[in-house]
């Protein structure tokens, strides 16, 4: 027993031991090679950068096949050698083939909601400012952290080698409703296409669990002294509960994700029964696609939040700091993002009213879905509140924070009618659901991601990104947000499906072929405005202007630690957190800001 | 060509990337810092986002009064009178919503707009403020809640006895009709059935099957009957959507759905309604089903029940059908089918046929 103890004691003071050498004098002298330094990493400034740039070039992809399949639906028929160029055999004579429409509209939806929005978001700035923000040297573990992008790696590189197969990538959708995901039959796209996405997606799982259960421990056990739970950034509560809906959601969709790979190579029957397909009736036999639905939407809900929650917690800080005013309301903003957590896990029936399940079902679900729009409101109105009486300082950043707040209003709205089972009867599936989604997910959650990388992008490489290609970027972006998305509603109430090849097959849509081209030309406007992102990251990287010392003046953690990359981000003891994080104009301080480290002054109340 | 157009590209980027550099020289000897948001980025990005309020609010105007006329007609359903009613209440809150929100997010962010010697107030949380704003939505919600789930409650009520029972039978990519008959009962049927002749493989056993009607291409509906619509699939999930109806369902292989409704407006009455002498009412797909998914559609003909009769009696009967060549042969095909599955199989069959 006494032993045993010594033991532990033995090793904890070793830790210790090695801790401080590493922090205090090895980093100065110590010359890391060039593997250990970019290519296995351990330290989280390095990986929140690996998993920033993977996911720079999952989302050209998927741009790039958006930008292909508008072409297609803004100009049906018409030949686009470009098509032919990218897409050879699937786009004869430059038009694209059905088969390779429906596969980039699956693989485009896959790579933007999990590669670049979970991954992506979560991944670089969960990464980036957890440790900084809460005083805290790195990851709870940094080598849990090195194969949480090693597998994320991984897994978009399958994903990308399955673009290349024969018979193509998956097509069903990315939602990939079994028997259609499940049978090669039906879709050529349901050979070798959906295995490799299943595989891809296993593996995303596990990078995403790896992640989520290290932010959640450096979260809960690495805060520096006198950083409480209610001095922390709002960005930080974000990525917290972010990464517990992930833990509890992510699971299910692995289990979904595992028995789809039974019933398609092992002929189990969970999601199958009496098919009869190419000729021939199939064994399958007791088993249900509506179990898929369920099991999915168990994760695709949640996942929801996932993808929103960090562009809110960003936006939170980027507005505080830019408005230079406190958030408003921050312990509602704190609750507000604890049930609408909640709430994410009791709604997800809201994607199925239409399966046939019982009615009463959908009554709750409509309850539920519902009442999301409560803590949501919330939110909105103590964004607005922010602003008011502020002095706003507008950084491309603040432009994207503000652009979020706006998109998150209009897609959140369309929510409470499509949320209503009732009125969801006759917009399920249709443009409408594709209008909604893309502006409060899509559009709100990559403003959130455009918004942290020009707010944070002097914390990651040291360097300015340029203002004026940011301003450009950004009203170029807005307006083709709104333009390619906003008419959508519009086709959407005409009865329009989603995820049809053209249009021109029934006369009921003829009179909305304007609209179709009006849309895909502000979706290539779009396209060319992300050039300019690109060409001002890449370039900001290598050759943009040095920054300053906190650019922003802001007050979080993350700007006490110097410029320059430094293994353990403090030389020197980490300063102690004597205030929360929104001191901005505070009456009687010399400035519009005061940073977390600085003590209370005599007489001055600590506010919340 | 092509290489042309990569080296103007390649060029372009080049000299942006030079005129950058130009940029952070000439603000560097201006003693300055290139990227530093200074008193005229704040006015100007503040100026344009009123210009981009007044056009967003203009553009919503513009596309209402455009676009507006391009919608669904008037329900053509008695419950999608109940559900438009819906519609048009959700729409009444969220719109005005949408506008005083983004009217006070504009005005704001242009009225305070960093300015030298501004100074920011610090106002950190309100009990009152946040009280109302979660309250008042909390009312609205609530209503609109109970007003959507009465909606849903009333035109989700099981189909009144008697109505006339048709099956929508989903395959890629088509659409089968079957009316249940004189005797308003669909007969049995089962994938393990289906072969050339049969394509919906009824049990030809069955009696209650003998005088279904089975029909393609188009179906006809009386006006101001409740029809009960039950729906299958053979291979993969499908929708049907009957979007003038505000009517969908999904067909889910393995399962039956169903729903009803009562159509109140005949395609001739529409035609004259929405000045198209071509309309049409028509049943879509609305579940990605493959490639051909995009033209999967039929037609619907809403009509008088006189003309409703005549047509449906100079269709052919199920047992019709199946005649000429002898039904014997039909019975023989689908046993050689159920002949190579196995006991557990047709125990499976009878399970099958119960759940139907």
């Amino acid at each position: 027993m006494s032993s045993h103890a010594e033991t532990l004691d033995h090793g904890h003071h070793d830790a210790h031991g090695h801790d401080h050498e590493h922090f205090h004098d090895d980093h100065d002298h110590h010359e890391e090679s060039f593997i250990s330094k970019y290519v296995f990493s351990q330290d989280h400034k390095m990986i929140s950068k690996q998993f920033l740039v993977t996911a720079v070039f999952m989302g050209i992809l998927a741009m790039m096949m958006s930008i292909f399949f508008r072409l297609q639906l803004g100009w049906p028929g018409k030949s686009f050698p470009i098509l032919e160029t990218f897409l050879g055999k699937w786009a004869p004579g430059g038009v694209l083939a059905p088969d390779m429409y429906l596969a980039l509209v699956t693989i485009h939806g896959t790579i933007m909601v999990f590669f670049v929005l979970t991954g992506g978001l979560s991944g670089t700035f969960s990464n980036l400012l957890i440790p900084f923000q809460i005083g805290a040297r790195d990851m709870a573990s940094g080598f849990l952290n090195m194969l949480s992008y090693w597998f994320f790696l991984l897994s978009s590189v399958i994903m990308v080698i399955s673009l290349f197969l024969e018979t193509g990538p998956a097509s069903g959708g990315w939602t990939i409703y079994p028997p259609l995901s499940a049978l090669p039959q039906a879709m050529p796209g349901s050979g070798m296409g959906m295995t490799l996405w299943l595989v891809s997606m296993a593996i995303f799982i596990v990078s995403s669990l790896l992640g989520s259960l290290n932010y959640i421990v450096t979260v809960v056990n690495l805060r520096v002294k006198g950083m409480s739970m209610t001095r922390l950034p709002l960005t930080i509560w974000a990525f917290l509960v972010t990464a517990i809906l992930g833990v509890l959601s992510f699971p299910v969709l692995f289990a979904a994700a595992l028995l789809l790979i039974f019933d398609r190579s092992f002929g189990t029957s969970f999601y199958l029964s009496d098919i009869y397909i190419g000729g021939q009736a199939l064994e399958h036999t007791g088993g249900s696609p509506i179990l898929f639905q369920h099991l999915f939407w168990f994760l695709g809900h949640p996942e929801v939040y996932i993808v929103l929650l960090p562009a809110l917690g960003l936006t939170s800080e980027i507005i505080s700091t830019n408005a230079r005013k406190p958030i408003f309301g921050y312990k509602a903003m704190i609750g507000s993002i604890l049930v609408i957590a909640f709430l994410s896990f009791i709604v997800w029936g809201h994607h199925m009213f239409i399966t046939g399940m019982n009615p009463f079902l959908g009554s709750v679900f409509t309850f539920t879905t519902l009442l999301v729009a409560i803590p949501s409101a919330v939110k909105v109105f103590n964004y607005i509140t922010t602003l008011w009486k502020g002095n706003i300082v507008f950084t491309p950043a603040m432009l994207f924070a503000v652009g979020l707040v706006s998109t998150f209003i209009t897609g959140g709205l369309t929510g409470i009618i499509l949320g209503d089972s009732a009125l969801d009867i006759n917009i399920h599936d249709t443009y409408f659901v594709v209008a909604h989604f893309h502006i409060v997910m899509g559009a709100s959650a990559i403003f959130g991601m455009f918004a942290g990388v020009y707010h944070w992008f002097p914390r990651m490489y040291g360097k300015m990104m340029n203002k004026q290609l940011g301003f450009a970027h950004f009203w170029l972006t807005i307006v083709s947000v709104y333009g390619v998305f906003f008419p959508m509603h519009f086709l959407g109430l005409a009865g329009i499906p989603r995820r049809y090849y053209t249009n021109t097959e029934f006369a009921l849509f003829d009179s909305f072929s304007d609209i179709n081209a009006m849309i895909s030309t502000f979706a290539i406007l779009g396209a060319i405005a992300q050039c300019l992102f690109l060409f001002n990251f890449f370039y900001s990287i290598f050759k943009g202007a040095k920054t300053k010392h906190n650019p922003w003046n802001a007050n979080t953690m993350e700007w006490t630690a110097p410029t320059e990359h430094i293994h353990g981000n403090w030389p020197g003891a980490i300063p102690e957190v004597h205030r929360w994080p929104y001191d901005y104009s505070k009456p009687g301080m010399p400035e519009d800001f005061v940073q977390q480290t600085v003590p209370l002054q005599n007489g001055e109340v600590e506010s919340h | 060509m092509n290489w042309l157009i990569i080296f103007t590209v390649v060029l372009g980027v080049l000299a942006v990337a030079r005129l950058l550099k130009v940029m952070e020289l000439s603000a560097a000897l201006r003693g300055g810092d290139v990227n530093d948001i200074t008193e005229d980025n704040n006015k100007n990005n503040a100026l344009t986002w009123i210009v981009f309020g007044v056009l967003f609010f203009y553009a919503f105007y513009w596309q209402v009064k455009n676009y507006g006329a391009l919608l669904l007609p008037e329900s053509a359903s008695e419950h999608g009178l109940k559900t438009d009613m819906l519609f048009d209440v959700s729409m009444w809150i969220i719109t005005p919503t949408f506008f005083a929100t983004h009217i006070f997010l504009f005005y704001y962010i242009f009225k305070y707009y960093h300015r030298k010697g501004q100074k920011a107030t610090f106002f950190a949380h309100s009990t009152k403020l946040e009280l109302i704003w979660t309250v008042i939505p909390t009312i609205v919600l609530t209503s609109l809640i109970v007003y959507g789930i009465g909606t849903w409650n009333e035109i989700t009520t099981p189909a009144p006895q008697e109505t006339m029972v048709i099956e929508l039978y989903a395959k890629q990519y088509d659409w089968t009709a079957r009316y249940a008959g004189k005797d308003n009962q669909l007969g049995k049927a089962s994938f393990r059935l289906i072969d050339g002749v049969n394509a919906l493989g009824i049990d030809v056993k069955d009696e209650a099957a003998s005088d279904d009607k089975i029909v393609r291409g188009e179906f006809h509906i009386p006006v101001g009957k409740s029809v009960n619509f039950k729906f299958h699939s053979r291979d993969v999930i499908h929708s049907a959507y009957m979007p003038h109806f505000r009517a969908q369902m999904n067909c889910v292989p393995g399962m039956e759905t169903m729903l009803h409704f009562v159509p109140t407006i005949t395609t001739a009455e529409m035609r004259v309604k929405t000045g198209n002498d071509k309309f049409d009412y028509l049943l879509l797909c609305n579940k990605i089903c493959g490639a051909s998914h995009f033209n999967m559609q039929m037609k619907i003909v809403v009509e008088s029940q006189e003309e409703f009769d005549k047509w449906i009696s100079e269709k052919k009967t199920f047992a019709q059908e199946i005649a000429p060549p002898a039904p014997v042969a039909a019975t023989v095909d689908s046993a050689a089918v159920a002949a190579d599955s196995t006991k557990v199989d047709s125990a499976t069959v009878k399970v099958v046929a119960q759940v139907h």
